[in-house]
C-alpha cells in the first residue's frame, strides 16, 4: 500500500501534490516536500544500498548530509550522477534512482558472497596479498579489485548543465539557519548590516521543522517563518537557501555551493545554471552549524531500520513517516531520549527504551510512562538480529547479565552529540575535547568569527536561541555597534554516559559485527587490528581502516574511531587527537567549480584586428601563449607542405606579407630609459640614436637568455621595445620589477603598448617598390632609410610608423600603425602588392626563412639553459659595463669548454627533414642506451624545415662543443634509422647579408 | 619480519588477527647512534632502510615530529614515472622506478604499484618539440617513451575530449607504460616496517630543534625527546628542510609552498591511466577505491601551512573540465595541501653540506613521491660513505656556484 | 584567497597580486667583485623561514606596483604591507 507509514496529520509535506518516482525500479509516490529517504520510508523502504566492502544490506541511518549508506546512482544518461544521499535529495515528479554498488540488485546482491570471507578482509588485506604469483597482478588482482571498488557510476556523455560564480562581500556571514542562525543574523539584519544568511535546506529553520517547540507564542517553524519574512524584506540581507558552505579560508573567505534547479529534476528550469559557486569576503562570520547525533558500535548496528534517533524525529515530525510497528530505542544521553520521546509523540510506535544509564532524567522518564513505552535503564543493546532488517535486539544489563531478546522492527539510536565543529576547524580552529559530553568543540582561532548554537553544545531550543543572540551580539559588538553584551550561554549538560561500543562498554566479546564507519564497512575490529598492528595515530589508523575516509567523511564515524582507537592504546582520548578536518565539508560538483571558465571561456582567445581577413582567406592558426597566429595560408588543394613551400619562396623572390601585430610592444620613457636599457640587455644603448633601432638580448641573473627583440630609439629619451609573442607580459613585469624594487631612482616610465599597435611586415626583394607605391612621399632608399632605422610618416593615407628591420634577411619593412587601422593597412598593402605577387605567410614561413638566417627564436632554440655565448652571440654581449647575468657568465660550469652550442646542420639526403627535438649522436655504431655509459646523445635539433630556398632540408641545433664540429658529420636518430648530417654554421643563406638592402 | 600473504592472513583469520605483530616498534630515543636520519617520510624511511641493508648500518635512527609518512608522502597525488629530459634526472627516475618494480617483493608487502601508463599531452607546437625531445632523450637513456596521436590518445584514455575545437586541442602526447601510481601510505608502513625488521628505530613525536656541532662536524641533535648523539645527521624534510639546516646556518635555494590536489567520490573504473597536461595544466589518474585524483600547481606564496588558496582549486577544475567533458557531474569530496620545497632548477638538492657529518636530501619540490626508492638508495650511499653515488653526484649543493643547473622546467613546467 | 591589502590601493583578493619572494634582496652594488659563491647567494639562496617572513608581492592586476608585506608563512596573517624603499614596521616583530 502506498504511503503506509505516513502519520496522518504530521509532517509539512503537501498531501496535494502527490509525485510518482522509480527506485530501483519500483513505481512509488511520494508527495511535494518529501526527500527522496522520507518518501522511501513512507513506502516501508528500508533496504536502500549495499555496503563498500562486504555488501551488507543498508538501511537510511540519518536525515541529512551525514549518511553514510543510502547512497543512489540518480538519473540516467547525460544527467546522471553518482553517490547522491537519498536523505538530501528533495523529490521531484518522476524522479529515477537506484542503489549502487550492488548486482545485479540490491534485494539479491551476488557480492554479498564477500561477507563469507569476511574473516579475512580485515583492515589493510590488501597490503598482505595479491603479491602472488607477481604476474596476476595487472592481469587479475589488480583488474579485480577496482572492479569491486567505486561506488556509483560516472557519467559517459558531457553535462548538459551550465554553472556560474558570484562573489559576495558581507559584512557578517551567518551559516545556517536553525534556531541559532536565525537569532543570530537578526540583530545585525536589524542593524542595518550587510548581512548574508545561508542555509542548505529550501526552508529556514533547521532543527525547528523537526520538532515541536514553542517560540514567542508561535509554533518553532511558524517563528522560523516569520523571521525568514522580515529577513527577506531587508534590502541589506541575501538569504539563500539550498546552499551548502563547504570551505573556510584564510582571511574569513568562504565558499558555498547553491543548487539551483536540481529540485525541480534535470532539464526542468532551462537557462539557469544548475549550480552557483559562492565566494563570500565576510568582515565576520557565524557559525549556526548544529550537531550530528553519533551511533554506537554494538552488533550488526548496520541493519537496515535502525536510525540515529533524531533522524527518526525529524522524518516523524517533519515528513509524517514513521519506521514501522514496533520501535526501540538506545541511548546514553537526554538529547538521545528526547529525540526518541519527539519521535513517538508523532509515530507512536516505540515499544521500548533501552538507556545506558542507571538514572536518566526523571521528568524524561515520567514522559516515557506517560506515553506508555517501556525504559529499561542500565542497559545496553548487544546485538541486533535479522536479515534485510532489524527484527529483534538482544538487551543487556550494564553488568553484562540478563540478556533478553526483544522484538522490533527499528531501532532507534544516540550514542551522544557531535557539534559540526568542521568550517571552524578549517578556518583553522583548535578544538578542544569535552570530557562530560565526549566530544569536540571550538577552542581558538585567528579568524574574525563567532560560533553559535548546537556547535557550543547549546543543544536544547532556550539555549541555542540565547547563543545565537549572544553571537549576535558579539558580532556588532565586534563591528563597532551598540550592543547590549549578552551573557554566555552555559552549554548543555546531556547526563551522558560515556558509551562507544557496547563490547568495550561489557569488555567481551559479543557476536555480530560493530561498525564504525558504515560505508566504509570499518568496524570495532579493524580499528583494535590497527591499534595492534602498531598503528598509533589516529591518521594512521585512519588511513590504515579507512575510517572516515568514504563519502560521508566519517561524520559519522570519526569521533567514535577516535575513542576506541585511545581505548586499544589504553590512552585519553585528547592525547591521541583528533584528524583535521579538511575542505569540502560536502561533496562539491566538478562542473561548478569550472564555472563559465570552458570552453571558448576556458582562457582568453586574443586575436589581432586583422584575425578576419585571415579567416577569410583560409588561414590555419596556431596558438602562440593566448594568440591565434595565422600558421600558413593555404590556397586550395595545397597542404601544409605546399603553403609553406610557396610562401617561403615568395618572402625570397618577390614579397611576402605577415601580421607581426602580437609582439610584444613595451613603450619606455623618460631620462634614464638609455641606461635602464644598459642594464637590462647585455648590449649597450647609450649612443644608440635617435631613430635607429637596436637588437638586443635579456638573460635572467643566472645568465641564461631570457627574451630578444628590435628596440627602436623614438627621442632622446623614448623608446619602443619590442618582445616575443609569448613573453610580452612576462617581460614587461620584469622591467617594472627591476624599476621599481632595484633601481627607484631611474626616471624611467614603461607602457604596454602591444594592443594599440597594429604591425604589417612586408617582406622580400619587392617590398620596397611596395612601400613606396603606398608612400609616394616618403623616401625608401636605403641612404635615406637605412636598415635598422624607422621613419614616421604617411602610408596609405595614415600615419604610420615604419621600421626597416628584417626576420628573414630580406629587405623588409614593419608598418605600424593605431590598431584601428591595422586592417585598413593590411588591405591597403595588399592592394599595393599585388602586381609584385604579394604573397600573405603565416608563422610557419617566419621560421623558415629565419632559420635560414640563423635567427633563434626564444623558447625554441633556447630552453633556459643558453647563454648568449651558447648561441655563439657574443657579439652582442658587453664587455664595458654590468648588466642583469653577466657575473653568471664566469662561474665555472657557465665557462667551460664543451658547452651545447647552437649550430647549423645540413642532412647527406636533402630531402631529409629532422624532427624537431631529434637526439645526435656522433657514432653510429654507438646509437642506443648503454647502461655503461649512458646516453650517447650529443644534443637535439631545435629547428627543422625543408627550404625552398637552399633546396634542401636544414636544420638548427644544440650541440655539445658544437662550434668546434663544423664540418664533421653527426647521426640524427630517428624511428627509421640513423641519418647523417653535417655539422655547419647555423647561418644557411646570405651569409654575407647583402640581401638586406636589396638585390637591385 | 612476520611474513604477509594470504597464507599468513589465512592463518591469523582463524586466531581472530590477535597474533599480527606491529609494523614497526614504537621506538625511544637512544643516547647515541651511528646515524639519525630527521624526517620519517617515504625519503627518510627508504634510507633508513637501505642504510641498514646496502650498508649495513643498524644502530641507527629515524626522527619523525609527527606520525611517520604524515607530510607529503602520505599528501600526493602518487604518480609514478621516469620521463625526464636530462640524463642526470632520468637516470636517478629511472633507477628509482627499477626498484619500484620490485619493492613488493622486497618490502614483503603490496604496495599496489599500478603501471597503469602516463600520458603527457601536448597542446600546441612548442609542447610537441618538447614532448619528442623528451621521448628521444628518455629512449637514448633507456626509458620507455612513446609519442602519440591525437588518436592514439584518445584509444588509451578514451575519456580525453580530443576535439579540435576546444580551446587548446590535444596535438598528441608522450606516453610511459611503465609508469603510474602506488599507494602512498603503505609506501611509508613498508619501509618503515622493513627497516624496522633489520634494527632501525623509528622515533615519532620527536622533534629536532638544534643541531650540535663541533668543529664543523655534526656530533649530535637536541630533540623534543632528548639530546641524541651521533656522528652523521641526514635531513630528508622536505619542506621542512630549510628550518633544520637553518639551525646550522647553512641557507638553502629552497622555497616552501602549499601544494594542494583533491579526490573525487568513489565511482566505478572510467580512467584507466594517468594524464598529465602541461598547457591545460591539470593531471589526473583514478585510484584502486575509485577517487578520481585530480593536482595541478603550487599556491605562489610561501607557507608551512598545509592549506592553499581557493581560486588555483578552481582554476584546476576548470582545466579538468576542459580535457575531461564527461567528468562535469562528479563531486570533489576531499581536498588537501601539502609543503613541497622548491628549488631553482626544479631538482632535488643531495649532497653533502659545509657541516661535515650532515647531509641533506630536499627540493624535490611537487614531484618526490616517484623517487621515494631511489632517494633513498643514493642519499643511504652518501650517508653511509660521506660522499655521493654517482647517480646523485650532479644533484649536489654546490651546483648553484658552479652553475651546473639541472633545469627540468622546460620539460615539466606543469607541477609534478 | 589572501586578502592583501595594497599600500596604493587598499585591500584587495589575493587574485589580483603576484608573489616575488623575499623581500630586501639587494642587487650587488659590483657583482664582478663577488666570488662565485656570494654571487650564488644572490642569484639562488633565499631565507624561507616558518614565521615572520618579509615579502614581496605586486598588484599586477591593479595598479601595477610593489610592495613589501609582512606575513606569517603558517597563520598567514598579514601583520602590515609598505611601500618598497620603506623599511619594515617596528611592530612586525621580525627578528
Amino acid at each position: 500500500m502506498s504511503n503506509a507509514f505516513r502519520i496522518a496529520g504530521a509532517g509539512r509535506i503537501d498531501r496535494n501534490a502527490p509525485l510518482a518516482f522509480r527506485f530501483n525500479g519500483r513505481p512509488l509516490q511520494g508527495y511535494a516536500g518529501d526527500t527522496l529517504a522520507s518518501a522511501l520510508l513512507a513506502n516501508g523502504v528500508h533496504l536502500v544500498g549495499r555496503s563498500f566492502k562486504y555488501h551488507r544490506p543498508r538501511g537510511i541511518l540519518s536525515a541529512g548530509h551525514e549518511e553514510p549508506n543510502a547512497l543512489v546512482q540518480l538519473e540516467r544518461g547525460a544527467y546522471t550522477e553518482p553517490n547522491l544521499r537519498a536523505t538530501e535529495i528533495e523529490l521531484y515528479e518522476g524522479l529515477d534512482a537506484s542503489s549502487v554498488n550492488c548486482w545485479p540488485s540490491v534485494d539479491f546482491d551476488l557480492r554479498a558472497a564477500f561477507g563469507f570471507a569476511s574473516p579475512i578482509l580485515v583492515a589493510g588485506f590488501y597490503n598482505k596479498t595479491f603479491k602472488w604469483p607477481k604476474s596476476f597482478w595487472k592481469k587479475f588482482y589488480e583488474p579485480m579489485i577496482r572492479a569491486a571498488a567505486g561506488l556509483g557510476t560516472a557519467p559517459t556523455e558531457a553535462d548538459p548543465d551550465t554553472y556560474d560564480r558570484m562573489h559576495w562581500h558581507c559584512d557578517v556571514l551567518v551559516v545556517g539557519a536553525g534556531p541559532a542562525g536565525l537569532a543570530a543574523a537578526l540583530p545585525a539584519a536589524r542593524a542595518g548590516l550587510r548581512v548574508a544568511l545561508v542555509e542548505e535546506a529550501h526552508e529556514l529553520g533547521g532543527s525547528l521543522l523537526a520538532r515541536s517547540a514553542e517560540i514567542e507564542g508561535l509554533s518553532g517553524s511558524e517563528w522560523a517563518a516569520r523571521a525568514a519574512a522580515e529577513l527577506e524584506a531587508l534590502p541589506n540581507v541575501l538569504l539563500l537557501r539550498r546552499t551548502s558552505v563547504f570551505g573556510y579560508y584564510d582571511h574569513n573567505y568562504l565558499m558555498a555551493v547553491e543548487r539551483r534547479t536540481d529540485h525541480a529534476g534535470p532539464g526542468r528550469m532551462p537557462g539557469i545554471a544548475r549550480k552557483r559557486l559562492w565566494h563570500f569576503r565576510a568582515r565576520r562570520v557565524v557559525l549556526a552549524t548544529g550537531a550530528h547525533e553519533r551511533p554506537i558500535a554494538f552488533g550488526n548496528n548496520d541493519l537496515p531500520g535502525i536510525m540515529l534517533a533524531n533522524a527518526a524525529c525529524t522524518y516523524a515530525q517533519r515528513y509524517g513517516v514513521s519506521l514501522g510497528r514496533a520501535g526501540l530505542a538506545f541511548v546514553n544521553n537526554d538529547a538521545g531520549l528526547r529525540h526518541a520521546l519527539d519521535t513517538h509523540a508523532a509515530a507512536r510506535n516505540l515499544t521500548h527504551i533501552v538507556d545506558a544509564r542507571v538514572s536518566p532524567d526523571p521528568g524524561l522518564l515520567r514522559r516515557a510512562d506517560e506515553a506508555g513505552i517501556e525504559v529499561l535503564t542500565g542497559h545496553l543493546v548487544s546485538t541486533a538480529g535479522g536479515g534485510k532488517r532489524v527484527s529483534s535486539v538482544e538487551v543487556r544489563g550494564i553488568d553484562g547479565g540478563g540478556a533478553r531478546r526483544i522484538a522490533c522492527d527499528h531501532v532507534l539510536m544516540s550514542g551522544g552529540l557531535n557539534p559540526v565543529v568542521h568550517l571552524y576547524s578549517q578556518a583553522p580552529g583548535t578544538l578542544r575535547y569535552d570530557a562530560s559530553l565526549t566530544c569536540f568543540l571550538p577552542d581558538r582561532t585567528l579568524q574574525a568569527v563567532e560560533t553559535a548554537g548546537a556547535i557550543n553544545a547549546c543543544f536544547a531550543l532556550d539555549r541555542a536561541l540565547a547563543d545565537g543572540a549572544r553571537a549576535g551580539a558579539a558580532t556588532l559588538a565586534a563591528l563597532g555597534h551598540a550592543a547590549a553584551p549578552v551573557p554566555v550561554e552555559a552549554r548543555d549538560d546531556l547526563k551522558l554516559q560515556t558509551l562507544w561500543s557496547v563490547q568495550t562498554s561489557l569488555n567481551t566479546e559479543l557476536p555480530g559485527k560493530h561498525f564504525v564507519d558504515f560505508q566504509n564497512d570499518v568496524t570495532e575490529r579493524d580499528i583494535r587490528l590497527a591499534a595492534r598492528e602498531g598503528f598509533r595515530s589516529v591518521e594512521h589508523t585512519k588511513r590504515y581502516t579507512t575510517n572516515g575516509m568514504a563519502t560521508d567523511q566519517g561524520k559519522t564515524s570519526n569521533v567514535v574511531g577516535l575513542a576506541l582507537l585511545a581505548d586499544a592504546l589504553a590512552k585519553p582520548i585528547p592525547e591521541v587527537g583528533t584528524t583535521t578536518f579538511r575542505p569540502p565539508f560536502t561533496p562539491v560538483t566538478f562542473g561548478a567549480l569550472a564555472g563559465r571558465d570552458r570552453g571558448a571561456l576556458s582562457d582568453p582567445v586574443r586575436t589581432t584586428p586583422i584575425h578576419a581577413w585571415h579567416v577569410e582567406n583560409g588561414a590555419v592558426f596556431e596558438d602562440v601563449g593566448q594568440w591565434k597566429r595565422p600558421w600558413y595560408f593555404p590556397l586550395p588543394g595545397e597542404d601544409m607542405h605546399a603553403a609553406v613551400q610557396r610562401e617561403s619562396k615568395a618572402v625570397r623572390t618577390t614579397a611576402g606579407i605577415m601580421d607581426a601585430t602580437t609582439l610584444g610592444k613595451i613603450d619606455i620613457q623618460g631620462p634614464d630609459a638609455a641606461e635602464f636599457l644598459n642594464r637590462v640587455y647585455t648590449n649597450a644603448w647609450t649612443k644608440l640614436g635617435v631613430g635607429a633601432c637596436r637588437y638586443g638580448l635579456m638573460c635572467k641573473p643566472d645568465g641564461m637568455v631570457m627574451d630578444d627583440g628590435v628596440t627602436a630609439r623614438l627621442a632622446e629619451d623614448r623608446f619602443l621595445m619590442t618582445t616575443t609573442t609569448g613573453n610580452a607580459a612576462r617581460v614587461l613585469d620584469w622591467l617594472e620589477e627591476w624599476l621599481q624594487t632595484e633601481w627607484p631612482g631611474l626616471k624611467v616610465y614603461c607602457t604596454s603598448v602591444t594592443e594599440q599597435w597594429s604591425t604589417v611586415a612586408v617582406v622580400g626583394p619587392n617590398s620596397r617598390k611596395i612601400l613606396q607605391a603606398l608612400a609616394p612621399e616618403m623616401d625608401f632608399s636605403n641612404a635615406a632609410f637605412p636598415f635598422m632605422s624607422f621613419r614616421e610618416g604617411t602610408v596609405a593615407g595614415l600615419q604610420a610608423r615604419v621600421f626597416r628591420i628584417s626576420f628573414s634577411g630580406e629587405l623588409a619593412y614593419e608598418i605600424n600603425v593605431p590598431s584601428w587601422h591595422g586592417l585598413a593597412m593590411w588591405q591597403a598593402v595588399m592592394a599595393a602588392g599585388k602586381p609584385y605577387g604579394l604573397t600573405p605567410y603565416g608563422t610557419e614561413t617566419m621560421h623558415v626563412v629565419r632559420a635560414e638566417k640563423g635567427y633563434i627564436i626564444i623558447g625554441q632554440d633556447t630552453d633556459g639553459t643558453v647563454t648568449p655565448q651558447d648561441l655563439g652571440m657574443d657579439w652582442i654581449v658587453s664587455k664595458q659595463k654590468d648588466f642583469i647575468g653577466r657575473r653568471s657568465f664566469s662561474r665555472p660550469d657557465t665557462a667551460r669548454a664543451g658547452r651545447k652550442q647552437l649550430v647549423g646542420l645540413l642532412p647527406a639526403d636533402r630531402s631529409f627533414v629532422a624532427a624537431e627535438g631529434a637526439h645526435l649522436v656522433a657514432d653510429p655504431q654507438r646509437a642506443r642506451h648503454d647502461p655503461a655509459t649512458g646516453s650517447p646523445s650529443l644534443g637535439d635539433v631545435t629547428s627543422s624545415y625543408l627550404s625552398p630556398n637552399l633546396e634542401t632540408g636544414f636544420a638548427l641545433a644544440l650541440l655539445a662543443d658544437g662550434r668546434a664540429l663544423h664540418g664533421r658529420t653527426v647521426h640524427c636518430v630517428t624511428a627509421g634509422g640513423l641519418q647523417p648530417m653535417t655539422v655547419v654554421d647555423p647561418v644557411f643563406f646570405d651569409k654575407e647579408g647583402k640581401r638586406r638592402d636589396g638585390i637591385d | 619480519m612476520q611474513n604477509f600473504s594470504l597464507l599468513s592472513l589465512l592463518r591469523n583469520a582463524v586466531s581472530g588477527h590477535r597474533d599480527w605483530k606491529p609494523f614497526w616498534r614504537d621506538a625511544a630515543p637512544r643516547q647515541s647512534y651511528d646515524a639519525v636520519i630527521v624526517g620519517g617520510g617515504g625519503h627518510g624511511l627508504a634510507t633508513a632502510y637501505y642504510l641498514a641493508k646496502n650498508h649495513g648500518l643498524r644502530n641507527i635512527a629515524v626522527l619523525e615530529k609527527g606520525w611517520i609518512g604524515g607530510g607529503n608522502t602520505g599528501r600526493n597525488t602518487t604518480i609514478i614515472r621516469s620521463n625526464y629530459l636530462w640524463n642526470e634526472s632520468g637516470a636517478l627516475y629511472e633507477h628509482a622506478l627499477k626498484l619500484w618494480e620490485g619493492l613488493n617483493e622486497d618490502l614483503n608487502i603490496n604496495l599496489m604499484f599500478s603501471q597503469r601508463g602516463v600520458l603527457n599531452l601536448a597542446h600546441n607546437l612548442g609542447d610537441i618539440r618538447e614532448g619528442v625531445r623528451r621521448v628521444e632523450a628518455n629512449k637514448l637513456n633507456g626509458i620507455d617513451a612513446e609519442w602519440l596521436t591525437p588518436e592514439e590518445v584518445k584509444e588509451f584514455c578514451p575519456i580525453i575530449d580530443i576535439s579540435k575545437t576546444a580551446r587548446y586541442p590535444v596535438l598528441g602526447g608522450t606516453l610511459q607504460r611503465r609508469a603510474g601510481t602506488a599507494r602512498h601510505d603503505t609506501v611509508a608502513w613498508g619501509y618503515a616496517r622493513a627497516a624496522d625488521a633489520l634494527g632501525v628505530d623509528i622515533i615519532q613525536n620527536c622533534e629536532v630543534t638544534g643541531i650540535l656541532r663541533e668543529d664543523g662536524r655534526v656530533t649530535g641533535l637536541r630533540t623534543t625527546r632528548g639530546t641524541i648523539m651521533t656522528p652523521k645527521v641526514g635531513i630528508v624534510a622536505a619542506g621542512h628542510t630549510s628550518v633544520l639546516a637553518s639551525m646550522a646556518d647553512i641557507r638553502l635555494p629552497l622555497q616552501s609552498h602549499p601544494l594542494q590536489a583533491l579526490v573525487s567520490e568513489p565511482v566505478k573504473p572510467i580512467h584507466p591511466c594517468v594524464v598529465m597536461s602541461n598547457a591545460v595544466h591539470v593531471y589526473l589518474s583514478q585510484s584502486d577505491k575509485g577517487e578520481l585524483v585530480v593536482g595541478a600547481g603550487i599556491d605562489a606564496y610561501n607557507s608551512y601551512s598545509q592549506r592553499g588558496s581557493f581560486h588555483i582549486i578552481e582554476h584546476q577544475m576548470a582545466a579538468l573540465i576542459e580535457l575531461f567533458p564527461v567528468l562535469s557531474r562528479m563531486r570533489m569530496l576531499r581536498t588537501w595541501g601539502g609543503i613541497v620545497d622548491v628549488c631553482p632548477d626544479a631538482s632535488p638538492i643531495i649532497s653533502k653540506t659545509p657541516v661535515r657529518g650532515l647531509y641533506i636530501n630536499c627540493g624535490w619540490g611537487t614531484g618526490g613521491f616517484k623517487a621515494t626508492p631511489g632517494s633513498g638508495w643514493v642519499f643511504a650511499h652518501t650517508v653511509a660513505t660521506g660522499e655521493p653515488h654517482p647517480l646523485n653526484a650532479p644533484f649536489a649543493l654546490d651546483r648553484f656556484t658552479s652553475g651546473a643547473l639541472i633545469d627540468e622546467h622546460g620539460a615539466a613546467a606543469v607541477a609534478h | 584567497m589572501l586578502k592583501i591589502t595594497c599600500p596604493w590601493c587598499g585591500a584587495r583578493e589575493e587574485i589580483e597580486f603576484s608573489y616575488g619572494g623575499q623581500a630586501h634582496v639587494a642587487y650587488p652594488a659590483d657583482p664582478a667583485a663577488l666570488s662565485d659563491d656570494e654571487w650564488a647567494q644572490y642569484v639562488f639562496m633565499r631565507d624561507n623561514p616558518k614565521g615572520v617572513f618579509l615579502e614581496r608581492w605586486v598588484h599586477s592586476q591593479g595598479c601595477r606596483r610593489w610592495f613589501n608585506a609582512v606575513r606569517h608563512t603558517v597563520t598567514h596573517q598579514i601583520d602590515a604591507t609598505y611601500k618598497p624603499g620603506e623599511p619594515p614596521p617596528a611592530q612586525a616583530g621580525v627578528k
